[in-house]
């Protein structure tokens, strides 16, 4: 009799879409493979439900004095576009990649916990199952995706909207926790014994680092979205300033999840870019410790730049000159990245793919989006342009030109190695095209609304001088991005009914996962190629010219 | 690290110190900067309260005993002192679950005010994860009465290192909300 025996869980056959027979499977597999390519799908549904409230939002403010939308549902429309495009369109996507690559890169066959990992995401899409739900419940949450008290409080809704938003972020930051804690297991516990730590690829560096930021940042937020449920469903007095609760208090817990939120986003787009400019430079990155350093100093700088998005609540002169600092000194380690990545291109083969033009945007608009954030951080510019299109083409040029840019490279850079297939370049590059110029046309132009003095959030306004032809040229941008989505769903279309003819290595890349067929079977590697230095497929392929060796 | 059920509690509760933190410095805000004053700490009975802090602490200590019969293959002793932690942590949550009754007969409750929000909010997250310890505890213990004799590096590991976790947090939450009102 054995009481104490460690049980291999993966000796077994895991459930799987390639085991298991019929629909099903799909809910039952735990294959991170296949869970990889789930949140994606489930990012891109979401993508498109949150384009068309974008597109909705467009259609309103084309004119001044319009009334396509009523007041009420504008509300609930910019809501749900913004929570939907961080939770259910940037989040899920940026794990999907991750869950979908880190054991190849690293030469795992699987996740540490394969259960998790499918708990992980089905948490996260029943949280927007829900929160889309309130629809149907009587009216979407309606007080903005950061969903300030009182504004979000029972005496001031009029519909459950804000409970089904409160739920449902809860469930996906569960989901979210469950995703990081697994990428951090799998990093540390299942390597192949040749990688150590300082060999991993940038891509799986980026995660693991953001994995910690995840772990720590979603509990406060779920902390407050604890307590504001408690005060909407038992009378309790959290965030009501009238019976001694403060809302103020909520805004602290809401920005310190939120601000390190913003780099969840962006770190694992800075993975991706660290992936793809080398490959398509033809050179190693340039600097690899330094990206790396700087990822942990970007983490920690993180959790002291919160109040930067409370300048105009009326903290204290000291608290405010703090969090000043602070914010521009989180510029410098993000700032000296993009040196890193233009040194990679400098002097390099540069092959301008589609997956590299993605590449190229995100480091002009992203730069610019740094720019424009580090004069948030002069707090009398917070007072002057907060809550105007300034701040909304700020952290658009942050989320789609940083994070979003970051996504389309590695899906197109990644796609022949999920699905055997080749995303045809052409429309890949219509697509880059109107949707980049698309973009800038309309976000770059809401910074000169914003300075003109047009405020966020407005269902309509009057026909004041140069906001009726800014915003229409906003729109025709609007309607380009959208053109260009379209073309890019086709090309998914198109791609996916074609056989299957990439090989393992169609861009010539050096890490582990494409030492694996396209797509990989459903147990990675039957044998891990030996790895001594960053890049095992260049080794291989040049071995006369190998890298430094480093174990 | 090989043994991937401790390390991913030991980030689990990493993430759950952040929780914890928010829902404390909830209380401690509202008692230190805001205008009212605390309506909950002068009905709450710290002797007691502590009484029951011993036993929850006890537990801790039963459990590393059990751990370590277990370790040397005692099993006798391993289920001895499992079922003391499981007695232990109930006698705890007894000991809370009266404490709410009797608060709410002197009208003290959760939509009182903002004290009975913070602290039933507080005391209430803690007591649910003392309850989750204790089915986790209860599973083990049982697995090995049952056919499956059979209890995993990766369970017990995860399951002690829960269970420390939820006695340390208690200890910060018996100091700031039934010590600091005395001081």
């Amino acid at each position: 009799m054995s009481l104490y025996i460690d049980i291999p869980e993966d000796k077994e056959q895991l459930p799987s879409l390639k085991t298991g027979q019929g629909k099903l499977a799909w809910m039952a597999s735990v294959d991170h493979k296949q869970l990889g390519i789930m949140y994606l799908w489930l990012a891109l549904v979401f993508f498109v439900i949150g384009g068309l409230e974008a597109m909705m939002i467009r259609a309103q403010l084309a004119l001044p004095n319009n009334d396509l939308i009523s007041p009420e549902l504008y509300n609930q429309i910019f809501t749900m576009h913004g929570t939907t495009m961080i939770f259910l369109v940037l989040m899920p996507a940026s794990i999907g990649l991750g869950t979908y690559l880190i054991p190849l890169m690293i030469g795992a066959n699987e996740m540490a916990f394969p259960r998790l990992n499918a708990f992980s995401f089905w948490m996260t899409c029943l949280g927007g199952m829900l929160l889309y739900f309130s629809f149907f419940a009587g009216g979407a949450p309606d007080a903005g995706w950061f969903n300030y008290a009182p504004l979000s409080e029972n005496n001031y809704s009029s519909t459950q909207g804000v409970d089904y938003f409160l739920v449902g972020l809860i469930l996906t930051g569960i989901g979210s926790i469950g995703a990081a804690l697994n990428f951090i297991t799998t990093v540390l516990t299942l390597r192949s014994p040749d990688i150590k730590l300082n060999m991993l690829p940038l891509f799986v560096w980026m995660i693991f680092v953001n994995a910690f930021l995840m772990l720590a940042a979603f509990p406060l937020l779920n902390a407050g979205l604890f307590m504001m449920l408690i005060d909407r469903q038992f009378d309790a007095h959290f965030f009501l300033a009238s019976t001694g609760g403060s809302a103020i208090l909520w805004q602290h817990f809401f920005w310190a999840f939120g601000h390190p939120e913003v780099y969840i986003i962006a770190l694992p787009a800075f993975g991706i870019i660290s992936e793809v400019i080398p490959v398509f430079s033809r050179k190693p990155i340039y600097g690899y410790k330094f990206v790396a350093a700087s990822s942990i100093a970007i983490a920690l700088l993180s959790y002291s730049v919160w109040a930067h998005h409370m300048f105009t609540v009326g903290l204290s002169n000291t608290v405010n000159a703090f969090f000043a600092i602070s914010s521009m000194l989180i510029g410098i380690p993000t700032g000296l990245k993009i040196i890193n990545w233009i040194g990679t291109m400098h002097k390099g083969s540069i092959r301008l793919t589609t997956p590299m033009l993605w590449a190229m945007a995100f480091l002009i608009c992203f730069t610019f989006g740094g720019l424009t954030g580090i004069s948030f951080a002069i707090v009398p510019i917070t007072w002057q342009l907060t809550d105007t299109y300034y701040l909304v083409a700020h952290f658009h040029y942050v989320f789609l030109g940083g994070s979003l840019f970051g996504l389309f490279a590695g899906i197109y850079y990644w796609f022949p190695k999920m699905s055997g297939r080749m995303l045809c370049s052409k429309l890949g590059k219509w697509h880059f095209w109107l949707f980049v110029l698309g973009f800038n046309l309309t976000f770059f132009l809401q910074h000169v609304l914003g300075v003109l003095g047009m405020p966020r959030r407005i269902f309509t306004y009057p026909d004041l001088p140069y906001w009726k032809v800014l915003n229409m040229l906003a729109t025709l941008g609007a309607v380009m991005m959208f053109v260009g989505m379209a073309i890019f769903f086709w090309n998914i279309y198109k791609t996916l009914k074609k056989p299957r003819t990439v090989g393992e290595n169609p861009w010539d890349a050096w890490t582990l996962e494409w030492a694996t067929p396209s797509p990989p079977e459903l147990k990675n590697f039957d044998e891990i190629p030996r790895v001594h230095s960053r890049r095992p497929l260049w080794d291989i392929n040049n071995p006369d010219n190998p890298d430094k060796k480093l174990n | 690290m090989k043994n991937k059920g401790k390390l991913i509690m030991l980030i689990f509760i990493f993430s759950e110190t952040f929780f914890f933190i928010a829902l404390i410095i909830a209380y401690v805000y509202y008692r230190n900067f805001s205008d009212t004053t605390d309506t909950v700490a002068k009905s709450l009975d710290a002797v007691r309260a502590g009484i029951f802090t011993l036993f929850l602490i006890a537990s801790s200590g039963t459990l590393i005993l059990s751990k370590k019969a277990l370790q040397k293959k005692n099993y006798k002793i391993f289920k001895l002192f499992m079922g003391l932690t499981i007695v232990l942590g109930s006698v705890f949550t007894f000991g809370q679950i009266t404490e709410y009754i009797g608060l709410y007969q002197k009208q003290i409750t959760l939509s009182q005010d903002i004290f009975g929000s913070s602290f039933f909010t507080l005391t209430g997250f803690h007591g649910l994860h003392v309850i989750l310890g204790l089915i986790a505890l209860a599973i083990l213990f049982f697995l090995s009465f049952g056919k499956m004799k059979t209890v995993t590096i990766a369970g017990i590991d995860g399951v002690d290192v829960y269970w420390h976790f939820v006695d340390v947090v208690w200890l910060f939450v018996f100091y700031f909300v039934y010590i600091t009102p005395l001081l």
